[in-house]
């Protein structure tokens, strides 16, 4: 091979990963080290940082109420992709299907949402359902019911606001899967005698099974974390693992043990990746 | 066909439009009868996979009605004909293996475990696959898919096979190969093979008989030496094989021999269903064509030596003639061709097939306005 053209490829490639690599270093790996580091420092009387190594903070996550809300994390997480795959799936077989003008209108109707703070629209919700708000307020004027009914502050609302954030989450990833769907392998199995329930079961749910993993991993994971949702709609009776990192780093002012439940769910996340990719899942497919 | 064949399949009076104005099937009927290789033959567009699919049930006819051994498969999805197709892209199951893909359709009708792994086998071993059934789809040739794609069709014993242009995606070695073979196991299964291609020649040496479609409508339907002789139509004579075609009028009718008068002068030919002055196109194949190099008796068309091509077995001249157009002689190499010069062209009256030229549409038209239901433009 030409050594000069070695050389002069050399120089520029390492000038455009440059950034890319400062930019991981200072917004990615740099602050995980410090979440690390701080995941097993002290605190002083005055709830100061002190860095003296000590396991106390780990012990600390054994707790029992701590334990309790790692549960319940797990079962709205579950929970929250169950639904959302149900939601989805009928949802994204219909745009993948849709031809035309009406699959951009149905698309759309996913993205926009997606576009607006969910802050924001979770704030929305909370408008609309209370006790003094628009859906209570038509329920009267109608008289479905003649006193407000409190639609808030249960695990219920919580769960109805995690599928509504995270539903584009399993939307994307399932239309793309079904998109992929060869039709005439359908036609295939209908020709062989496969009823529609099973050319469902057996061609087009294990061929398009790729999707609701990456579309589970992607909604799964950031419902552990997703607290304004729980904070908002929940009103605390719904935690989930982010409130407690949030609670440590605001009220709690314990930094430390913030830092501890940060790792904790970082390594969760990390074993569900894990045990996607064992299931055959493509890891550029949770690429957001 | 003789006619104690016992029909299978009865296409009745069928069109098919796509929306309100695009009609891809134009009143097609036909008959199919059982244990024959019938092709359905056409450029692309010309309605032949829609045909098939109606009669697969993937598509509905607009209107008309299809037969299956005399009743009526209107209202039955697919998985409720006894019809087996071998699709175009083979559609095997990418997440199953050659042996489940080959079980599908005995799986989907809860067949016996045991029952299911003595046909598989036997049509592993039918399409020369043994030892294949372990193996995914993505990790055979396309010959291989192929037969594995004939194979899940055949297991379910249909009375009909539809094959949707299953060779176009072989290279041409192996397309022959399989043609042979789709030949030998249609001829050792006895089941009826509804068979679509754009490729005149794999119709010709494969079938019983040909059924051509041009634009939605059936130009002819006949064995293929019919079709290649008394081609029915202009479109058939010039899209099956090559031709030469001579378009003119009737001026003389003496028994079943046809004058007529084309711009460069005045040719023969045979037929029995012409008129004086009728609208006719006269073709006649480049190996029927003969050459004289001095004017020879009876009629003659005056040229002069084109150009000469060698294909291997086969010697070709182009002759232009009177008007401009070019008219192809064949002879199989070895035999001896003018390379220049003026030539005499003729042929014996026999050799010229003649064709109707103004069709039913254009009767029809005629018609319409002499009967005042349409006004002339």
């Amino acid at each position: 091979m030409n050594k000069r053209k070695l050389k002069s490829t050399v120089i520029p490639s390492s000038i455009m990963i440059g950034p890319v690599v400062l930019w991981l270093a200072f917004f990615i790996v740099i602050p995980l080290l410090y979440v690390f580091i701080m995941s097993f420092c002290s605190i002083d009387e005055y709830y100061n940082v002190v860095f003296k190594f000590t396991f106390t903070n780990y012990k600390g996550l054994l707790n029992s109420n701590y334990l309790y809300v790692y549960a319940q994390s797990l079962v709205i997480a579950f929970i929250t992709t169950a639904a959302c795959i149900l939601l989805a799936y009928p949802f994204s077989f219909l745009i993948a299907r849709t031809k035309s003008k009406k699959k951009t209108l149905l698309y759309m109707l996913v993205i926009i949402p997606f576009w607006t703070n969910s802050l924001i629209r979770i704030y929305g919700w909370r408008t609309f359902l209370g006790t003094n708000g628009w859906l209570n307020n038509l329920l009267q004027a109608t008289h479905i019911t003649n006193h407000a009914i409190e639609f808030l502050y249960n695990k219920g609302t919580t769960i109805f606001g995690m599928v509504y954030c995270l539903f584009p989450f399993m939307v994307l990833p399932l239309y793309t899967a079904i998109e992929k769907l060869d039709g005439s392998l359908l036609e295939a199995s209908s020709d062989l005698g496969g009823r529609k329930a099973q050319t469902f079961i057996h061609v087009v749910l294990p061929l398009t099974a790729s999707g609701i993993f990456s579309g589970s991993i992607m909604v799964f994971i950031p419902t552990l974390g997703y607290f304004f949702v729980s904070n908002i709609l929940g009103g605390g009776n719904s935690d989930v693992i982010g409130n407690l990192i949030q609670r440590q780093f605001q009220s709690g002012n314990n930094w430390p043990l913030g830092a501890a439940l940060s790792i904790v769910l970082i390594i969760i996340t990390l074993l569900l990746v894990k045990l996607y990719q064992k299931c055959g899942g493509d890891i550029e497919n949770l690429g957001v | 066909m003789s006619g104690d064949k016992k029909v299978i399949v009865e296409i009745k009076n069928i069109n098919k439009f796509y929306g309100s104005t695009n009609q891809v099937v134009k009143d097609l009927n036909l008959e199919i009868y059982e244990g024959e290789f019938l092709t359905l033959l056409g450029p692309s567009g010309c309605g032949k996979t829609t045909t098939l699919r109606m009669i697969a049930g993937f598509e509905e006819p607009t209107s008309g009605s299809i037969l299956i051994e005399g009743q009526n498969i209107e209202n039955k999805e697919p998985f409720e004909r006894n019809i087996n197709t071998v699709f175009q892209s083979y559609a095997l199951f990418p997440h199953m293996t050659i042996y489940d893909n080959i079980a599908y359709g005995l799986k989907m009708k809860k067949a016996k475990k045991d029952v299911i792994r003595t046909r598989v086998m036997e049509m592993l071993e039918l399409v020369q696959l043994g030892g294949f059934e372990k193996r995914y789809p993505s990790q055979l040739s396309g010959g291989q898919k192929q037969r594995v794609a004939i194979a899940r069709a055949l297991i379910n014993q249909p009375r009909v096979l539809l094959l949707d242009e299953p060779l176009g995606a072989l290279d041409l070695k192996l397309r022959k190969q399989m043609q042979l073979e789709l030949k030998r196991l249609q001829r050792k299964l006895n089941i009826t093979f509804i068979y679509v291609t754009h490729d005149q020649e794999e119709a010709l040496s494969m079938s019983d008989r040909i059924a051509i479609l041009y634009n939605g409508v059936l130009e002819q339907v006949a064995q293929p030496w019919e079709i290649y002789e008394k081609p029915a139509t202009k479109f058939v004579a010039t899209f099956i094989g090559e031709t030469n075609l001579f378009e003119g009028y009737v001026s003389e009718i003496k028994d079943n021999e046809v004058t007529a008068v084309i711009e460069s002068g005045i040719i023969q030919g045979e037929g029995d269903t012409f008129e004086l002055n009728e609208m006719i196109a006269v073709s006649v194949r480049p190996e029927r064509m003969k050459y004289s190099l001095s004017p020879v008796e009876g009629f003659h068309l005056e040229g002069v030596v084109k150009e000469q091509v060698y294909v291997g077995s086969i010697l070709k001249t182009i002759v232009m003639i009177g008007n401009g157009n070019e008219i192809r002689i064949e002879r199989l190499a070895g035999e001896s061709l003018p390379a220049e010069g003026t030539v005499y062209l003729y042929w014996e009256s026999k050799d010229a097939k003649l064709i109707h030229t103004a069709d039913h549409v254009f009767y029809q038209a005629i018609e319409n306005i002499q009967m005042g239901r349409e006004e002339p433009v």
